[in-house]
């Protein structure tokens, strides 16, 4: 064994050598009944064409690879953002093992959340007992302020009735009877993280407005000048909340984030382990019933939510993802309305650095061809920046995208001459993306860390943004909104577009003509 | 919203639920009630004799064909039929495969997401046999069927689903608003039928509501896929369905909580009225060659 404990070599140095490779070689040969190279060859460039993509595009029966996660996923990222709030997912336990580890490879943080641990008898007698027991021992063992329940595929289909569950462990002294434990039904198979976020959200504020689940009187809106503030399902949260509080506080308005995961998913390492930290107080989730109104940064992360804040009275608006000089300046243009407040001269001028660096990187940018995918609100902001850079959004996927965002994307490009060979395919998943980028080739795909398998599949460079990002470090901490965030933005696909050209310049006296200092 | 009574009629299979709502509410409409029905049985015919038509399209088929039910809108799946009662059919998959419980909680969501439960004032749930499963007990979850009705009859295994149906609505009445409206008894002619199912109802803490006497002409009407109220209005049955309507609308709020009993109580309750004879424990289990003997 060429291992040595002086000097450990990772798997890929280690299966490089020569024992591994003739182990590999043997199993190929003995056990993996291999193919004729050339007719896999000949299969892999069919694959190609556009023969194969219209039959790819006819596929019915079958997923492969599709861009989004379940709603319980989406559930659990909201139940963080409140204060001392510990996640409860009513189903078994795997189900949690995934969110936790979803969230925690991408945000590089610890991810707690508990579950109700169903087995095949609760299967059969309904998951009762087990909300009985998860709810004390989660109130005993963790001691948190609020238990924010969702469900799994499990729970849902057997038909277990969460709000008659929360009242009868209340009876049985799980939790005590005014103990905050909003809930939301969140069936996985039904949409995707996104509609688990907005019913989570609703959830929460539901209880916390409609009288905590017949517990106490529904509360009177008794409104004042404050905004709230959803940011929606965000792999950029740690660093869009912090930069939407700076633009808050600069502007003076007075704000409530509602669900502010930004400190939970981004703890300092001092010595002291934060299970819980920072959040919406379960205080401010009560009071922002008298809010003047309520602003969501992603519609599709909010389409049940922003109805029941409208019934209370609220001004509700809406947008989608905004990323770049346009979506900002509608972002702040709409806090100003609202609150009554200028646009300070600090943020005119971080506007106008964002609109000199557009200018600076113009050529480079102009005329590029990208092809996006990811959640909805995502896709549409990314898709109208790169509308605003001059770059041609050429394919932009959404599995979770319905007709409704298919068509709001069609809009967007009808808006922009750039936007005229655009195409939007809502509803696809990552292996029809494939072949869109044989048959219709563009630049770079903007995507998340799945893409990687595209690029090395494609040869798209691939710009990593969306959720999760688990193969780069810590872009999370940097913001997407505002202008210093489609700063970020900016830099994130110029990066990609220089490495690009250097790459293509690389071999001294073949290709590198123009190996220049200066892009 | 706020006025909108919602109503859920449950019973053992082959009991005449379907038929007994669907007069029931036909009968309503003559009182100016708008009404809604939602068929939560993968049979779906429980709006047959409003519709005129059985299996019409359900939710469920819908939403497979379209993908999703999230595809679908409330045009495709809600159909008028007699005195502009509202039907929809949640559906459900064929005998033995998939899971009709948890189609019921995705009809319901839809109808509700939708706004099928806009300007009506009646929302009537028929839900087939036994609550078997969590999904079945949807229609009276919280802020759902505020009264259950159990349609039932003198029969000893139809007794014995009506004191199960009451178990699955204790389950819900306690953490939530549901109540027992009563028990409608269809007549079947059985022994002291109406004796039984007084003290069965009374046994459960509710009331008989309403005695349907057995009358052939139910039977005509639903050859013709019809309602009695439509097909002989004028009919002494027709009569009977108006009168139970009647009782149904003006029960409103005065549903209880209520008090199952156990196997033995129920047979105990039909020996009191003669129905069974006290058994000779010595005798049990053996056949009728061992009795002869002995």
């Amino acid at each position: 064994m060429p291992q040595n404990a002086d000097n450990v070599l990772d798997h890929f140095e280690l299966f490089r050598g020569p024992e591994y490779q003739q182990m590999l070689a043997n199993k190929k040969k003995m056990f993996e009944n291999p193919r004729d190279p050339a007719e896999v060859e000949r299969i892999r460039e069919w694959a190609k064409t556009p023969e194969y993509k219209e039959k790819n595009f006819a596929r019915e029966a079958l997923t492969v690879n599709p861009a989004k996660a379940c709603q319980p996923l989406g559930a659990v990222f909201v139940a963080v953002g409140f204060e001392h709030t510990i996640p409860f997912v009513h189903g078994s336990q795997g189900c949690v093992a995934y969110y936790r580890s979803h969230l925690s490879r991408h945000f590089k943080e610890p991810s707690s959340c508990v579950s109700s641990s169903m087995t095949e008898d609760a299967a059969v007698f309904g998951g009762l007992n087990n909300m009985i027991d998860g709810l004390a021992n989660t109130y005993n063992m963790y001691k948190p302020k609020m238990i924010a329940v969702s469900t799994t595929c499990m729970a849902e289909v057997i038909g277990d009735d969460l709000n008659a569950f929360i009242k009868t462990a209340k009876e049985k002294g799980s939790v005590p009877q005014e103990y905050d434990v909003p809930f939301a039904h969140t069936p996985a198979f039904v949409g995707s993280h996104v509609t688990g976020y907005d019913n989570a959200i609703k959830g929460v504020l539901e209880h916390f407005w409609d009288g905590k689940a017949g517990t106490a009187p529904k509360l009177v809106r008794e409104p004042n000048e404050k905004i709230n503030f959803i940011g929606g399902f965000d792999g950029y949260t740690v660093g869009n909340l912090r930069e939407v509080k700076r633009i808050f506080g600069l502007m003076g308005v007075d704000y409530t984030i509602l669900g502010d995961n930004s400190e939970v998913f981004d703890t300092p390492t001092d010595g002291e382990f934060r299970m819980y930290d920072g959040g919406t107080t379960l205080e401010e989730a009560a009071n922002a019933v008298h809010a003047k109104a309520t602003i969501s940064m992603q519609e599709y992360c909010t389409e049940k939510t922003l109805p029941f804040i409208a019934n209370h009275g609220q001004e509700v608006v809406a947008f989608n993802h905004p990323v770049g000089v346009k979506g900002t300046d509608e972002f702040l243009m709409a806090i100003a309305r609202i609150s009554g407040k200028e646009i300070p001269e600090e943020l005119a001028k971080e506007r106008g650095r964002l609109v000199d660096a557009i200018a600076d990187s113009n050529a480079h940018i102009h005329g590029k061809k990208f092809a996006i995918y990811g959640d909805p609100d995502l896709c549409l902001g990314l898709a109208s920046f790169l509308l605003e850079l001059g770059a041609e959004p050429t394919h932009v996927l959404a599995t979770n995208g319905n007709q409704k965002w298919a068509d709001k994307v069609q809009k967007l490009f009808d808006s922009s001459p750039f936007g005229q060979n655009c195409n939007v395919y809502p509803g696809r998943d990552l292996w029809h993306m494939r072949s869109l980028l044989f048959t219709e080739p563009v630049d770079f795909l903007i995507g998340n860390t799945y893409g990687k398998y595209l690029e090395r599949d494609t040869g798209t460079p691939l710009i990593r943004i969306g959720f999760p990002v688990f193969d780069r470090h810590h872009h999370h901490r940097r913001p997407v909104w505002g202008y210093q965030g489609g700063m970020n933005v900016l830099i994130t696909i110029l990066d990609k577009i220089f490495d690009t050209i250097d790459q293509n310049t690389i071999v001294p006296a073949k290709t590198d003509y123009s190996f220049d200092i200066i892009r | 919203m706020a006025s909108l009574r919602q109503i859920a009629f449950y019973g053992k299979g082959g009991i005449g639920k379907s038929t007994t709502s669907q007069n029931t509410l036909a009968a309503l409409t003559e009182l100016g009630q708008r009404i809604l029905i939602v068929g939560c049985d993968p049979k779906a015919d429980s709006t047959r004799l409003i519709l005129h038509a059985k299996a019409q399209d359900t939710i469920l088929s819908l939403a497979a064909n379209a993908g999703s039910v999230e595809d679908l809108e409330l045009e495709d799946v809600m159909k008028v039929g007699y005195n502009d009662i509202r039907c929809v059919e949640s559906g459900g998959p064929e005998p033995g495969v998939g899971c009709a419980g948890r189609g019921v909680i995705t009809s319901i969501n839809f109808l509700e997401e939708n706004g099928a439960y806009e300007d009506i004032d009646y929302v009537s749930y028929d839900v087939l046999g036994d609550v078997v499963c969590g999904g079945f007990a949807m229609p009276i979850r919280e802020n759902k069927a505020q009264e259950i009705y159990i349609v039932m009859s003198g029969e000893m295994m139809a007794m014995y689903a009506a004191n199960n149906i009451s178990k699955g609505i204790l389950k819900y009445a306690n953490s939530g608003g549901v109540r027992l409206g009563g028990l409608v008894c269809n007549e079947r002619q059985t022994d002291k039928e109406y004796e039984l199912a007084e003290s069965l109802a009374k046994k459960l803490g509710t009331q008989l509501i309403y005695f349907v006497p057995r009358d052939n002409i139910v039977q005509h009407a639903e050859l013709r896929r019809m309602t009695v109220i439509e097909y002989a209005p004028d009919s002494a049955q027709a009569q009977h369905y108006r009168n139970l309507a009647t009782k149904v609308h003006g029960n409103s709020g005065n549903g209880i909580i209520p008090t199952p009993i156990t196997m033995d109580e129920l047979e105990d309750l039909l020996m009191e009225h003669g129905i069974m004879k006290a058994v000779d424990e010595s005798q049990i289990g053996k056949t009728a060659a061992e009795l002869a003997v002995g």
